[in-house]
């Protein structure tokens, strides 16, 4: 909203420079986006100027060579190029040194071999209009050498506020010199309303009629007839107002239903009414399919949701939002048919998005005015017309629906008050403030009753919101600063999940990795190139853009992604994590139409992980191993043991495409189309799949273009920490020390190192409380296909030290049964 | 014999206490008492002497004996000693190489870090730590936070939608709805997580992060409010900040404020030590740095699952975005580095 501060002036002149008012209404509730400086600079250099000769160019056929009396000892050779100017004229003259609005300064100049010391200036050349047919000619009464600003508006200060949305009676000039009333004390204006020439009485129906057939869509619908009205431009002060608030002017209709409305917030709506087929305008909805040429030059197509205006000949106009082209002022018009309405804010909101359309109209009608401000604007609108148009005002008033609803009356509680704010208001400051605002103020028991204007009826309808009038006016700039005491009856804290998450994410950058913020929306395409097209995800019904269209049902695509982005930019070498959610579909589990959102803990090491310094020059690859080492590591941590697991089946072959409609599951424990087959493995805690571990896939380290071997892992961090501990108990582990023996037995190689160890810990006995596989050898001594396992083994007793003959019985049995089930033979 | 002992020993301690290294010196034990040495020797054949002389000569063989092991003891830790320091000293590496093999430093997102922070100030201000889905409803979204149906927020254009009635959340404020319907009042916590508005410029990003406060009990306050935000900003900011409440309109608070907090840069005054306009808080003095307000009576009397009747239970909320917390307190530009992850930029933080 854009406030040229003379415009402003006419109503409320605050005595404080224009940054402090500023500052005053930033912090009582309005916003100041930017002061603009409007129209010219260096404002002494334009001065009123006399023509006193306008003689032929010697070079030029359209340029004269003037003289003009700049109220100086001597008058100015000005070289103008306006076929009208004429020796006689008052002219508005800028000299060398002024500053024009679009910021060029004036230097004298010759043009065509002629020296010019300034220009005759035309209106939009001072900013005052759109006019560039001739200059501007002034009264003849007023004397040369008069400052320029004296007569014509040519310098203006704007305020560019931000209102908010419960506040559309700031929409208007005359709501924000309230606001600036209420806030500086400053004298206000009576509203520019305050008197109508007009009448209010029904006007004769055989003059125009108005049928309004959905109330509720339309509220209230007035109307007043002008006649004999002279279509041209407006006078010089309002275009200059407009262009100051950003309007361009049009013509003097126009120009006044937009100056009333910049003026009272409330829009309006000039119809020819001799283009108004059968005299009669119907308010309806649209029928399915109806087509209406709005005057942005596009066809409409409109549904039973768009409310419409028609005449007898159809659709005429968009209710609200922008009128039709066919009943459009002309500049043969001379009947005027003003239309001020109040429609249904929402609906008008709706209509706007749908149709893709929006107009000043509709952006303030669609924060419901009160339907009282109708009156208001068609007073302001008569005004200039008759003043303007030459027009005659067709006695009466078409007013449909009449006023809103009676003032709401809400008791303000002085004690409320200064319980909800935490320090005390008086009641004759809070009456002082409301009244300043336009509220009703009658005293009570226990504070004020407060009846609420017409033009704030939808945003104060509770003690809350007259509260806030209260401390936004005079409570807040000197509130003080406490603390609330805590009465939960419990310490604050993390919750579990974000402790153990916490504590997961500080190992991996305690182990050198970095982490990362991905994305959570990403495309279909990130599927495809994870070879997983089919799995299952939630899509966004209204994506910005294809590449971010689905959220990521796998967090391994942003690791990839950031993986790639730094690879490019120079850095071969990566440790990432990202600790962020995933989401899949909703299951059973999830409220209805929410999604299935789990915590991912997730690793990407890409190129050398290790090494590669000067003492060990060989750098260590990132495979399957220093991976899995890596999620030892954080489920360590957590003191959650978990087990691993070869993918159940070899996945789906790429090249086979599997079924239009099956949705792929990460959990089902096929494997992962993104993992190397054969070097991937299920996370398993107490039987449950938590996640998984493996190398990337090559095709899929090829697509993101990596150079070199990556290698991941993702847990649902969640499932996770459900089986850590959150305290651990004491286990005496130090009055006697642990037998310690190595084992080395001789497999198939195709036995899995857990399945031994499996074994061992069944046969071991209570007293076994580790063991661990330390080396793998295999070698032609050992036979093909065979491969030795060497195992350490540590047994503990709580109330002795344990010596070989204790454990014998339990070591001859592993052996036994490594035998027996495994195939396991001692070695050497 | 005593006087050989005598002389013996004599020589055996000038010998030892002219060695001057541990070889010589281990020559030297061999000799004065080694198998074939004769003062043990001697030692060895004291049984075959008279019984009257056993005692003295035994008695001054030991002594001597025991003397000469002293001795070259003693003088076989002073010279390994300086062996020992002789050979370090010549043991040199270039210190000045780097530790092997190298442990790369990981570091922490910046946005994880600057959470953690806020966090951190908030659990010794006394609020919980909650955490809520980011796939929301719409009523959870928007209805239940007073928004009405009209509200720009709603859009299309504004807001991810995933059907009619779900979203992605546009703010942490839903988890106000969720958690008091979880639990009876009074209750104080904050809510950080992501969330997402159609937006993508360089201070806005799809996706971002905000921390949701909400503190309900019979008697907070605005003023409580402010209270605890100056706290947050000097804890964040510094000890020097101050803050102030602008009034702005949020569809669930009433009243509703902005909150400012003194520029750290320029001290408040706008302008920096050289006189020229501060570049931070364009020379106003002040940083937004969220939104906030009294709880909408509305939004307290939706709860269905307790009891927040507004007559009684009373209380604040706020909702500061992480990304703008760390922007300020850091100086970076364009909000869309954080999701680069270019390393470049992110080593520089956490």
């Amino acid at each position: 909203m854009r406030i040229p501060l003379s415009w402003l002036h006419e109503y409320v002149r605050p005595d404080l420079p224009l940054r402090e008012l500023a500052t005053r209404l930033a912090m009582t509730g309005t916003e100041v986006d930017r002061i603009h400086h409007h129209g010219v600079d260096a404002v002494e250099h334009f001065v009123v100027g006399k023509v006193r000769s306008a003689e032929p160019h010697p070079d030029a056929d359209r340029l004269k060579v003037c003289t003009v009396d700049a109220g100086e000892a001597e008058p100015s050779q000005i070289v103008c190029g306006a076929p009208n100017v004429a020796a006689g004229q008052t002219v508005a003259v800028a000299r060398p040194g002024a500053v024009m609005p679009d910021g060029t300064r004036l230097k004298a100049a010759k043009l065509r071999g002629v020296v010019s010391a300034g220009m005759i200036c035309a209106e939009d050349e001072l900013g005052l209009g759109t006019d560039h047919d001739g200059i501007m000619v002034l009264d003849d009464h007023v004397p040369a050498g008069t400052p320029l600003r004296e007569v014509l508006p040519i310098i203006d200060d704007v305020l560019e506020l931000e209102i908010t949305p419960n506040r559309p009676d700031c929409l208007g000039l005359y709501g924000v010199a309230r606001e600036v009333h209420a806030a500086t004390g400053a004298s206000l204006a009576p509203p520019p309303w305050s008197e109508d020439p007009g009448t209010l009485e029904p006007l004769d129906a055989a003059v125009a009629r108005v049928v309004v057939e959905d109330p509720d869509l339309c509220p209230r619908f007035t109307a007043r007839v002008f006649e004999d009205v002279r279509i041209g431009p407006s006078p010089i002060w309002l275009k200059a107002r407009l262009l100051a608030a950003g309007q361009r002017p049009i013509n003097n209709v126009v120009d006044i239903t937009n100056y009333a409305m910049l003026l009272t917030g409330q829009p309006l709506h000039a119809f020819d009414l001799d283009r108004v087929a059968g005299g009669t305008l119907t308010v309806r909805r649209a029928r399915e399919g109806e087509t209406l040429g709005t005057l942005d030059g596009l066809e409409r197509t409109l549904d039973p949701d768009v409310v419409l205006i028609a005449d007898a000949a159809g659709p005429t106009s968009l209710g609200g939002v922008m009128g039709g082209q066919r009943s459009e002022v002309e500049p043969t018009t001379t009947r005027v048919l003003l239309e001020v309405a109040n429609w249904d804010g929402p609906n008008l909101n709706r209509t706007m998005a749908r149709l893709n359309l929006r107009s000043e109209a509709g952006a303030r009608l669609e924060k419901s005015l009160a339907p009282e401000q109708t009156l208001e604007a068609q007073a302001v609108a008569t005004r200039l017309m008759l003043d303007l148009t030459g027009c005659t005002l067709v006695p009466g008033t078409i007013d449909v629906g009449g006023p809103g609803p009676q003032a709401r009356v809400i008791r303000l509680r002085d004690a409320r008050v200064e319980r909800l704010l935490g320090a005390p208001v008086s009641r004759e400051e809070s009456r002082r403030v409301l009244a300043a605002l336009a509220f009703g103020v009658a005293e009570a028991d226990d504070g004020l009753d407060v009846t609420v204007p017409a033009f704030r009826r939808n945003d104060v309808t509770r003690e809350a919101d007259v509260i806030e009038e209260v401390a936004r006016l005079s409570a807040l700039e000197a509130l003080p600063a406490t603390l609330p005491r805590n009465r939960t009856g419990a310490a604050a804290t993390l919750g579990v999940l974000q402790r153990g998450r916490r504590r997961a994410e500080d190992a991996l950058v305690g182990l050198g990795l970095s982490e990362i913020a991905g994305w959570s929306l990403t495309s279909l395409d990130t599927l495809a190139k994870l070879r997983a097209p089919e799995l299952a995800h939630v899509a966004l019904r209204n994506p910005m853009s294809e590449a971010q269209a689905i959220l990521r049902p796998t967090i391994v695509g942003s690791l990839l992604d950031v993986a790639a982005y730094n690879v490019a930019h120079g850095a071969p070498g990566l440790a990432l994590f990202e600790s962020a959610a995933v989401y899949r579909p909703g299951g059973a589990d999830q409220e209805p139409g929410l999604a299935d959102e789990h915590h991912a803990l997730a690793v990407l090491l890409h190129g050398s992980v290790g090494g590669g310094d000067w003492r060990s020059p060989a750098a260590a690859p990132a495979d399957f191993f220093t991976v899995k080492a890596i999620l030892e590591h954080v489920l360590a941590t957590l003191r959650v043991e978990a087990g691993y697991a070869p993918p159940a089946a070899a996945p789906a072959s790429s090249t086979v495409a599997p079924p239009a409609l099956a949705r792929m599951s990460l959990d089902g424990g096929a494997g992962w189309p993104f993992l190397h087959p054969g070097r991937s493995a299920a996370v398993l805690v107490d039987a449950e799949r938590v996640g998984f571990v493996g190398e990337v896939h090559p095709a899929v380290a090829a697509a993101w273009d990596l150079p070199a071997a990556a290698a991941v892992f993702a847990i649902d961090l969640g499932k996770v920490l459900a089986h850590a501990p959150e305290t651990t108990t004491y286990e005496d582990m130090t009055s006697f020390p642990a037998l310690r023996l190595d084992l080395a037995v001789v497999l198939d190689e195709g036995v899995p190192a857990a399945l031994v160890l499996d074994v061992v810990r069944a046969a071991g006995g209570s007293r076994l409380v580790d063991a661990q596989v330390f080396d793998v050898f295999a070698g032609d001594q050992l036979g093909a296909g065979r491969r030795s396992l060497a195992l350490h083994l540590e047994f503990r007793a709580a109330d002795r030290t344990l010596t070989d003959d204790d454990v014998a019985p339990a070591r001859a049995k592993i052996v036994r049964k490594l035998a027996e089930e495994l195939g396991g033979e001692l070695r050497g | 014999m005593i006087e050989r002992i005598a002389a013996l020993r004599a020589e055996a301690e000038q010998a030892v206490a002219a060695a001057q290294d541990t070889a010589t010196l281990e020559e030297l034990r061999v000799r004065f008492l080694g198998r074939k040495a004769e003062l043990p020797n001697l030692l060895r054949g004291v049984a075959q002497l008279e019984p009257a002389q056993r005692g003295a000569v035994g008695k001054a063989a030991n002594q001597a004996r025991q003397a000469v092991e002293g001795r070259i003891e003693e003088r076989g830790a002073l010279l390994a000693g300086a062996e020992l320091d002789a050979r370090l000293l010549s043991d040199r590496v270039d210190v000045t190489l780097p530790g092997a093999p190298a442990r790369p430093v990981g570091r922490l997102h910046l946005l994880t870090a600057t959470r953690r922070e806020i966090e951190d100030v908030f659990l010794g201000l006394g609020f919980s730590v909650v955490e809520g889905p980011e796939v929301d409803s719409v009523v959870n979204n928007f209805d239940k936070l007073n928004h009405d149906a009209a509200h720009p927020a709603r859009s299309l254009s504004d807001t991810f939608y995933l059907s009619e009635a779900v979203v992605l959340r546009t703010h942490t404020s839903p988890m106000q709805v969720r958690a008091m319907e979880l639990q009876k009042p009074p209750i104080a916590i904050i809510v950080p997580g992501r969330v997402y508005r159609r937006d993508s410029d360089a201070t806005h990003t799809p996706q971002f992060h905000q921390v949701e406060g909400l503190w309900i009990d019979e008697d907070v306050t605005l003023a409580d409010l402010k209270g605890v935000l100056l706290a947050f900003a000097r804890a964040i900011f510094g000890p020097d900040r101050e803050v102030r409440l602008r009034p702005h309109f949020f569809p669930f608070t009433e009243p509703s404020v902005e909150v400012d907090v003194s520029c750290f840069q320029c001290g408040g005054t706008g302008f920096l030590k050289a006189g020229t306009r501060c570049n931070l808080c364009k020379g106003t003095g002040w940083l937004e740095i969220l939104g906030s307000g009294m709880v909408d009576p509305d939004v307290l009397a939706g709860i269905a699952a307790h009891d927040y009747d507004p007559e009684r239970w009373q209380g604040f909320a706020f909702g500061m975005g992480i990304e703008r917390i760390a922007m300020l307190k850091h100086g970076f530009p364009d909000l869309r580095q954080l999701y680069e992850n270019d390393r470049r930029f992110s080593g520089q933080f956490g």
